[in-house]
């Protein structure tokens, strides 16, 4: 079996900073505005080399939207940073009015998704922006799993024409995928073969997916990993065929279970294969405060709650 | 000089455009829509600097976005009338697979329209967006924008309003139109904003009125002045002050229009007020 190891962890904001700012480099009409969080989006880099494609919004996170989508009217491509709930919940009319409706060229670039934000506690820890997003017609949902996959996301969405949601975290997390990877939007990367489960993850949840393969595997138990990194347009073609090798699946997202991967990788395998599936996601419930390791153990979204998953599936087949 | 007969004649066939339209289909908003009609006439055939045919971007034309998109009718009249598109079209307005929505879009590919509009509040923050655009384009054209004054209670407007004159955003009028009407009466009943005009001038606009909103040639000179009075610095307001409903005795000085539809009746006396001049669609 294939196993992946780490030098270095890094946060995947900090892979948004870096691609943004090699976009400014790249990409003329790539814009950038933020809602008073330069530092926690990491897109300092970005500003110091192009202050006059950098607006400052201020705390008015509907403002920004608006903002954005008449940027794209003249050629831009604009990306937006603040936390994910503020880019989601907050502002979802806007986005659906203003950016998907109106079919505007808008990339919000939404930091500190889910638990691990950590200490600051449910306000703003959201677990439902997955499922917001991706119901918006013509809304792309991407959820990179490192610092380097998440950079190449932040290049390659700046090309697709059209609204995307780009989703990523706080905390350092191993760095596992490669520097020059290129980023394939709606392509499933499979990470290891295996013959019994497969494993779909998304985010924070897929070295934690490749850790529960590792420990399954000294089982006995082959696990097939794959990265569902582009959450719409789904990859039902590698879920599909994944899972008629295997019989049966194991989804695992930092987001709750309504409205995440799970439930779109459900419907496919509804439609097209029916198979038993287990999710490791939140069960409808809001976060709270605590380190993100605490959280996530609390919650059951880490290696051990993978391999619960797997047992458990493996049951039903 | 601009032929203000052919301007005025225009208005009054937009009026019945307006009339004919929500009556078709018994849906629409008509109040709006009457009090803006020398407004948009005078602004697309006037005062904008306008490109041939119709491209998204707008590079090199000033752009005009309606952000209470309700008053659709209005928009759609003066947009067909303008060139943008047949104006046989008006005949699908509200109807299934028809590019006139109830309310604007791009969804469909209507020519003229640049966002969609119609749950409000929305439409200053874009229009704001286009301007930064158009600054960092090196374009020097102006983008308009057209607010009802009850939707000034929206919220994000006051975003849009503080970010514009602190960015400095001066190549911006925003035009309020103050019919002081809105869906469950008067402002003043619903929730009173108080002066509307010290509003802006606090959040660092430059203000003007046009008490005469509904008078073609006040709207020309006032509109002229807002032009002369961007690129310093500050965006600007207009506030228009319209009566809802202009044009048809029955639909004046009321709310009762906002959102309803003319019945035969009303429709006929509404018509033979507005007598027929550049030929119906």
């Amino acid at each position: 079996m294939k196993t992946y190891t780490y030098t270095e962890k890094k946060d995947t904001r900090s892979g948004f900073g870096a691609g943004l700012a090699e976009l400014g480099r790249t990409n003329p009409n790539v814009v950038a505005l933020c809602a008073d969080l330069i530092g926690s989006l990491k897109m300092n880099e970005f500003i110091d080399e192009n202050p006059e494609r950098f607006f400052q919004v201020g705390i008015a996170e509907a403002n920004m939207m608006g903002i954005a989508a008449g940027l794209t009217i003249g050629g831009k491509i604009p990306f937006t940073g603040t936390f994910a709930n503020f880019s989601t919940g907050r502002v979802y009319d806007q986005i659906r009015q203003s950016i998907a409706y109106s079919g505007k060229n808008v990339k919000i670039c939404a930091s500190h998704a889910g638990l691990t934000l950590g200490e600051d506690g449910a306000t703003h820890q959201i677990l439902e922006d997955i499922g917001l997003m991706k119901m918006l017609p013509g809304m792309v949902v991407i959820n990179p799993c490192d610092y380097n996959q998440t950079k190449a996301a932040t290049i390659a969405i700046a090309e697709h024409d059209g609204p995307v949601y780009l989703r990523f975290g706080r905390p350092s997390v191993p760095i596992f995928t490669p520097a020059d990877q290129k980023f394939e939007i709606g392509k499933a990367i499979r990470f290891t073969e295996g013959t019994d489960v497969t494993i779909v993850a998304t985010g924070h949840l897929v070295w934690e997916a490749l850790e529960a393969s590792k420990a399954l595997n000294e089982e006995g138990i082959s696990a097939e990993v794959i990265n569902i990194h582009t959450i719409k347009p789904l990859d039902d073609k590698a879920i599909l065929d994944s899972v008629s090798k295997t019989g049966c699946i194991v989804t695992a997202e930092e987001h709750n279970y309504l409205g995440g991967l799970g439930e779109s990788v459900a419907r496919v395998l509804a439609q097209h294969r029916p198979t038993p599936q287990e999710f490791v996601a939140t069960n409808d419930t809001f976060g709270e405060s605590g380190t993100p390791a605490q959280l996530m153990d609390k919650y059951g979204l880490n290696s051990d709650a993978v391999q619960k998953a797997v047992k458990k599936v493996l049951k039903r087949k | 000089m601009p032929n203000i007969q052919q301007l005025e004649d225009l208005t009054t066939q937009v009026r019945r455009d307006i009339l004919r339209m929500v009556h078709k289909v018994n849906s629409g908003h008509p109040g709006g829509s009457l009090g803006c009609a020398e407004f948009f006439v005078s602004l697309y055939k006037e005062i904008m600097e306008r490109n041939e045919g119709f491209d998204m971007d707008g590079k090199g034309e000033d752009l005009f976005f309606l952000s209470n998109g309700h008053i659709s009718p209005v928009f759609y009249s003066v947009l067909a009338r303008s060139g943008y598109f047949p104006v046989n079209e008006l005949n699908t307005f509200r109807l299934i697979d028809s590019r006139l929505q109830g309310h604007p879009t791009t969804h469909e590919g209507l020519p003229g329209v640049r966002i969609a509009s119609g749950s409000l509040g929305q439409g200053m923050s874009v229009a704001i967006g286009a301007a930064q655009a158009k600054k960092l384009n090196n374009d020097s054209h102006i983008v308009y924008s057209l607010h009802g004054d009850g939707e000034l209670q929206e919220g994000q407007n006051w975003e849009a309003i503080m970010y514009a004159s602190a960015k400095k955003v001066d190549n911006l009028i925003s035009t309020i139109d103050l019919n002081k009407q809105q869906i469950d009466g008067s402002t003043d009943d619903v929730l009173p904003m108080g002066s509307i005009k010290a509003k802006f001038e606090a959040f660092g606009w430059t203000v003007l009125d046009i008490e005469k909103g509904n008078n073609i040639e006040a709207i020309l000179n006032g509109m002229a002045e807002a032009k002369s009075l961007t690129g310093k610095g500050k965006p600007v307001c207009v506030l228009l002050h319209t009566v809802m409903g202009n044009g048809v005795d029955f639909m004046m000085h009321t709310h009762a229009w906002h959102g309803k539809a003319p019945n035969d009746d009303q429709l006929a006396v509404g018509l033979a007020q507005n007598a027929e001049t550049l030929g119906d669609y």
